[in-house]
């Protein structure tokens, strides 16, 4: 069952063949699924923390009101379906989102779920509660949430600001549990109380993460496990050994490079492998009110002198693509097409013309040969940064920028892109949802808190809310992609490229489904059983 | 002797004392706290909420402040909590404290237990084939690093046997159980046993020379009796010096080994706390460790006197 290398069309074609496959097999009750995990988790709590180290052990506790289709690879609206909500209604003109709840649910504690848990959860976000999380990094994601008012136990209505379809799609994101009224948000930190399909038995810091079944989970006959570990190995060879050695079921997901797929392959040649995109986008930061790089031509120069191949050449072995904001098709759904993507600055595929035209407005900014640009190109101090970071210092050396890499330690690194205290940087961003609101919003926004460059078109921000507010899907990818080209023509943050990175797990696991355009919303689990 | 005893104690203190200055100040004077690093890595910059959650970790208070109430912890046997995990700080370290001892003590039995024998060894067979068999041994345990070494165990385990040796709360078996300590224990001693052999073979070089050993050999004594009992006993004292000392490097400085082989010990915890300024628990590990190092050091000052009958320490 050992699949090599797949190509983007042979991808769906092959996760169907897992698929029916493992439909083809009755699932097994019992036994425990091991899986690594890469680095001990800061909390146990979904909602404060921004790294999917905490999605993949903990998203098992919760339900959402939705979910992305656990066993369809790529997240879009069409594939979002009911968890603790049974049904949803749109209605006052899209301002109002309306979910029926699915009774008789409990929490593992025992006490009832309501519509006012959803109620508190959103509360929570929003910080109008006097208990608060410690972190709140998605609260922007519920800005346009004016009130959650519960009707009853089993009706929940969401009163919005203006239409915003994409809304569900937030709610059905692994980042997006519904937490309980009555636990407090240290108690859930530490030891949280979900309605999933698994209850929290323990997390030692740097050792193990435990889940043991729920055995009143309200979805009948499910879930198949009788408990989840998650050995906590930081270091990558000893985690690749012990999945090879069988000591765990599952990679960390996303986390097998090509070269380690090849070694698997090799020691473990049973092994199911699936590479795909993760989207985390590798992207140049470039402070715009810093001079001199507050002069346009400047920007649009470090633009044009990005050879994109070379990066996916020697960084993923060919194991990336080439996008905008969003990630690219087939996997991302609001990607740019090919052509239209060719025709932005730095994505032609005649990379000497491009620096050609970048050398050209570095002349007219007053570099050229006989006069260098010094700079210093920050970045974190992890591989993943580092790594991209020199082949940037190479393509800016084309055009006359002499640039020093100033590798920043992480606990650092945040507070000084933060306060824009750097010129130029390497930068990694991950989006949750493949959905422009979270990518504009997030990342482009005026005033965004995330918007490390500092970008900030008014015209743009229109358009984003107009995009956000159309429910006809074509037309608003017709949007998406204009405002995507514009925000490349502006500079505002180049997105070098979209890494691949496999999961692997052994052939005897069975119903799990490796996420295409998301690293963050497949980790429910409770349709994976093991066939021992 | 009891004055002796007694100056060591307040020496000891006194050294204590200043560690837990220096390690205070110093944890407090690098960039960024445990506040900024929750606020980064969530990309938040909201001021309110950020003096919010300083004043509910005491960071609002001033540096001598918080080291007086650290100190009245201290006294009272209150360590804290965790920043990170919000569990008290003496939870955290305590079921670390086995782990590492287990490894430590292990790896420095493997070390003398190898180091000692072969030093000897190689001295009573100077420039033999043997002798430079073990130099080269040596010169390969102190060349060799140790995470290179650690995950080459670890592949040629896996290739080899099937069997990984890395942490797992409940083994298999016994020899798996045997397995995950002596393994570890083995790689990270490899270094140290290096270390006492070659050190114990200059000494035990230094004494065979010395006249009391020809003497003891002209009045027909056996070379086994020559050796271990005249010639080791008195060699012993600097290589016991350097077992001390690497019994406490080891208590600290199992990162890399704790790692590669997965063990949840005291190294790698202290090394990801000061990563996330966790201040209680760095600061109570880093004086836990001091007081281990400081207690080995004084231990060894009091083998001296058992070993060499002409040292008396009240002198």
């Amino acid at each position: 069952m050992a699949m090599k290398q797949l190509g983007l069309g042979g991808l769906s074609l092959a996760l169907a063949l897992v698929g029916s496959v493992a439909g083809a097999q009755t699932p097994k009750s019992g036994g425990t699924l091991k899986i690594y995990q890469r680095d001990s988790p800061a909390s146990a709590s979904i909602h404060e923390e921004a790294t999917f180290s905490n999605n993949v052990p903990f998203m098992g506790i919760f339900n959402n009101l939705v979910i992305f289709d656990q066993h369809i690879a790529q997240n879009s609206p069409d594939t979002i379906r009911p968890e603790l909500a049974d049904s949803w209604a749109w209605g006052d003109g899209g301002k109002t989102l309306t979910f029926k709840l699915h009774p008789g649910v409990k929490w593992h504690d025992g006490k009832p779920f309501t519509a006012n848990d959803v109620k508190c959860t959103i509360d929570l976000l929003q910080g109008k509660l006097a208990d608060k999380f410690r972190k709140n990094p998605r609260k922007s994601w519920y800005d346009n949430v004016q009130a959650v008012v519960p009707n009853g136990d089993l009706e929940v209505a969401f009163k919005l600001d203006r239409p915003q379809p994409s809304l569900l799609s937030m709610l059905a994101s692994g980042y997006s549990p519904i937490y309980p009224c009555h636990v407090s948000t240290a108690k859930m930190r530490t030891s949280p109380i979900g309605t999933g399909p698994f209850k929290f038995v323990e997390f030692k810091q740097n050792e193990d993460i435990k889940l043991v079944r729920n055995p009143d989970y309200w979805r009948q006959g499910r879930p198949y496990l009788d408990a989840i570990e998650f050995p906590i190995i930081t270091n990558r060879a000893t985690a690749m050994l012990a999945f090879m050695s069988g000591k765990v079921d599952i990679t960390m997901p996303t986390e097998v490079t090509q070269a380690i797929r090849r070694d698997i392959m090799k020691q473990a040649p049973k092994s199911v492998c699936m590479t795909a995109p993760t989207n985390v986008g590798l992207n140049l930061i470039v402070n715009r009110n810093k001079p001199p790089f507050d002069n346009a031509d400047l920007r649009r120069a470090m633009a044009l002198t990005i050879d994109r191949k070379a990066f996916i050449d020697i960084l993923f072995e060919g194991e990336a693509d080439m996008g905008g904001a969003l990630l690219p098709q087939p996997e991302g759904i609001w990607g740019m097409p090919k052509d239209m993507l060719a025709t932005l600055p730095g994505y032609s595929p005649d990379v000497a013309a491009s620096r050609t035209a970048a050398k050209a407005l570095m002349a007219k900014t007053g570099y050229g040969p006989d006069k260098h640009l010094a700079i210093k190109v920050s970045t974190r101090n992890l591989a993943t940064y580092r790594d991209p970071a020199v082949i940037l210092l190479d393509q800016l050396k084309e055009i006359y920028i002499d640039a020093e890499l100033d590798v920043v330690e992480t606990s650092v690194w945040f507070g000084k892109i933060d306060r824009k205290d750097y010129t130029v940087g390497m930068n990694l961003t991950g989006n949750a949802v493949d959905d422009p609101d979270q990518s504009f919003y997030e990342n482009y926004a005026c005033g965004s808190e995330r918007n490390v460059t500092g970008y900030c078109s008014p015209e743009l921000q229109k358009q984003f809310d107009a995009q956000s507010q159309e429910t006809d899907m074509a037309k608003r990818k017709q949007m998406v992609w204009s405002i995507d080209a514009q925000l490349q023509n502006d500079v505002a943050r180049p997105t070098i490229v979209y890494g691949r990175a496999a999961t692997c797990w052994a052939p005897d696991v069975h119903g799990y489904t490796a996420m295409t355009n998301t690293s963050y919303n497949g980790y429910r689990f409770e349709d994976m059983w093991l066939d021992r | 002797m009891s004055g002796y005893l007694l100056r060591r104690v307040g020496l000891m203190l006194l050294t204590l004392f200043g560690i837990s200055i220096i390690i205070f100040v110093l944890l407090r004077l690098v960039p960024g706290n445990m506040v900024d690093i929750l606020f980064d890595s969530a990309g938040m910059v909201d001021p309110a909420e950020k003096t919010r959650i300083a004043a509910e970790l005491g960071l609002d208070k001033s540096i001598p402040e918080q080291y007086l109430v650290w100190m009245n912890g201290l006294v009272h046997g209150d360590l804290g909590y965790s920043y990170v995990s919000e569990k008290p700080t003496i939870e955290e370290i305590l079921p670390r404290i086995p782990v590492t001892g287990r490894l430590a003590l292990s790896a420095i039995g493997f070390a003398v237990l190898l180091g000692v024998p072969f030093g000897v060894i190689s001295a009573v067979r100077q420039n033999s084939g043997v002798d430079y068999g073990l130099r080269v041994l040596s010169l390969a345990g102190l060349s060799i690093p140790s995470f290179w070494l650690g995950l080459m165990v670890l592949m040629a385990f896996s290739a080899l046997t099937g069997r990984l040796p890395v942490y797992t709360e409940a083994p298999a078996t016994v020899l798996d159980a045997v397995l995950l300590v002596a393994v570890p224990a083995m790689t990270v001693g490899f270094r140290s046993s290096a270390l006492i052999m070659r050190l114990t073979r200059s000494a035990m070089l230094e004494v065979l020379r010395q006249d009391y050993v020809r003497t003891a050999r002209a009045k027909g004594a056996g070379a086994g009796r020559v050796n271990f009992h005249h010639a080791l006993r008195n060699a012993l004292l600097p290589v016991i010096t350097v077992i001390g000392l690497e019994t406490a490097f080891l208590i600290g400085g199992l990162i890399v080994t704790e790692t590669v082989f997965n063990i949840p010990g005291l190294a790698r915890f202290l090394v990801e706390s000061i990563r996330n300024r966790d201040y209680p628990i760095v600061q109570n590990l880093v004086m836990l460790t001091a007081f281990i190092v400081v207690s080995i050091n004084f231990a060894v000052d009091l083998l001296y006197a058992a070993l060499d009958p002409r040292i008396r320490l009240g002198a």
